[in-house]
């Protein structure tokens, strides 16, 4: 397996590469977004049902 | 059916008269269309053959934004008072009563800038046989700009950000009226045989006749609740 | 009447046991097309190696109609039959179409540069994808300017209807368009001439991006009925089991 021309593909390497890097971006990126927003969501919530029990 | 008749025509009556009082509401869209097209020749210079060759794509460009800006007149200042509301309750259908309203928007926004573009297809040196097409599309266009942007204008009804909102929303839809509108000013220039861009023009008006008074009626008992 | 299956608190729990499968099956799918599509697929013989970025393109271009048929789908009957769930599902699928849409149009810029000279090009396909993400944005837009949810939900599910119904207009269209414009020497961002080992890839990352779709689906929507359930008793436990 020649990993230079790999890396290369046919000279064509930094589209093909940008292509596959922005697809990777993407796939991450709304992984990620709804991880954090969990994170927050039971954040909130925890402190909402704390409020809820002080008052109670 | 003479009830929503007479009810049908009360409405446009109505709508007619209060806008023709407030002649503000029809002119500005129409000098709107007028300045948007003269901005062209300010931007791109007087040359007259690049002139002609981008006037049908302007002029139609102008128009859709045109009438875009008269959108939110639609429904905002009956919504403001209550009479949307009652419109919605009355026994008449509510898609009648959209339809009626669309109508009368068409006749103070629409119909101007049909009847206004032979003079800014002078300005642009649109040759004179391309004339004839570009009011004829633009009459066949101008009722659909104004169906579908009811439809819009439905969707955002007292919403903030109302004006630009609905024009992201209905410009990407307005796309296959304004190829086949500007494509058969440009058919007729390059003399190509336009019988089916007017075809599929009427086939859109048909369309939109038949369904966005429903989506709009159904987007305003959304918006109201 | 609330189906069993259409509850909120019933979901969530499915939800949770499916997001992990999705999310492995998703893993393998990819895992494998991305062999296929970068080692074993051999090179084209017009366009060599870079008709690669087509493994990437044309999936990302078919999620992106797909989840706006599923967003339309959802949207109608969340209309029709009020379900709570529709409407979650119908607003989540959004974010992701536009990606997807963004997507599409990036890789089919940097596909076309090669192949054209130019980093944009108005070909039928692209000028279409352009068009549906503008959708997918109005459609975001409209939930983000309202405040109530329901309304929300209801108003955006119009959209997307109304938007459905044009999207075969608007494709025909732009066709027509760019038959009239283009000259007929330049050829569309076409498929190379299909090599059977080129299907396996395209179709193996098709389902790797369905599979990924339906994951982060299933974890926005976990999300927003903790949110919107909250309440509810059994969202207090599972946020603390103890109360």
């Amino acid at each position: 397996m020649n990993w230079s021309e790999f890396f290369s593909m046919g000279g064509y390497g930094f589209y093909v590469w940008t292509a596959y890097a922005f697809a990777a971006l993407i796939l991450i990126f709304n992984l990620y977004l709804p991880l954090r927003r969990r994170k927050s969501v039971h954040r909130l919530l925890r402190e909402f049902f704390r409020i809820k029990g002080q008052t109670r | 059916m003479p009830k929503l008749l007479k009810a049908v025509g009360c409405l446009l009556h109505r709508d007619l008269t209060v806008a023709l009082r407030r002649s503000t509401d029809i002119l500005t869209p129409l000098i709107f269309f007028v300045i948007v097209v003269s901005l062209f020749p300010l931007g791109l210079g007087p040359e007259p053959s690049v002139l002609k060759t981008i006037a049908p794509g302007v002029i139609w460009v102008a128009a859709l934004l045109a009438t875009m800006l008269s959108l939110n007149r639609l429904f905002a200042n009956d919504h403001a008072d209550g009479t949307l509301e009652q419109m919605a309750l009355s026994p008449h259908p509510l898609t009648v009563l959209v339809l009626t309203k669309v109508t009368a928007h068409w006749m103070l926004t629409g119909l101007p800038l049909v009847l206004i573009s032979p003079l800014l297809a002078i300005q642009m040196f649109l040759p004179e046989s391309a004339i004839g097409t570009l009011t004829l599309s633009l009459l066949l266009g101008t009722p659909v700009l104004s169906l579908l942007g009811a439809v819009g204008a439905a969707l955002t009804l007292g919403l903030r950000g109302g004006g630009v909102l609905v024009s992201l929303l209905v410009l990407p839809l307005y796309t296959p009226v304004l190829i086949f509108g500007a494509g058969a000013v440009a058919g007729v220039i390059a003399d190509i045989d336009v019988e089916a861009h007017f075809s599929l023009l009427g086939a859109f008006l048909a369309l939109a006749l038949a369904f966005a008074p429903w989506a709009a009626a159904a987007a305003l008992r959304v918006s109201l609740d | 009447m609330q189906h069993k299956y259409a509850s909120p608190k019933f979901f969530y729990t499915l939800a949770g046991q499916l997001t992990p499968w999705a999310a492995t099956i998703t893993a393998l799918l990819l895992v494998t097309g991305l062999y296929l599509a970068l080692f074993i697929a051999p090179a084209d013989y017009q366009q060599g190696e870079s008709y690669r970025i087509m493994f990437i393109h044309v999936p990302a271009a078919w999620m992106s109609m797909f989840i706006y048929m599923m967003m339309a789908g959802a949207g109608a009957v969340a209309l029709v039959w009020n379900v709570k769930l529709a409407e979650i599902f119908a607003s989540n699928c959004a974010p992701i179409g536009a990606s997807f849409t963004l997507l599409t149009l990036a890789t089919g810029s940097l596909w076309g540069k090669p192949m054209w000279g130019t980093w944009w090009a108005w070909d039928a396909r692209l000028t279409s994808e352009l068009i549906l993400f503008f959708l997918y944005i109005g459609y975001m837009a409209l939930q983000a300017s309202i405040d109530d949810p329901r309304r929300a939900a209801r108003a955006a599910a119009i959209l997307a209807l109304v938007g459905v119904v044009n999207i075969p207009v608007i494709h025909f269209s732009v066709e027509w368009w760019n038959t009239l414009h283009q000259p007929a020497s330049v050829s569309k961002i076409g498929a190379p001439s299909i090599h059977p080992s080129m299907l396996a890839p395209l179709l193996l990352m098709s389902l790797a991006f369905t599979f990924y779709f339906f994951t982060v689906a299933l974890m926005r929507m976990r999300n927003e009925i903790l949110e919107r359930e909250r309440h509810t008793t059994w969202v207090a436990r599972v946020l603390d089991p103890e109360s």
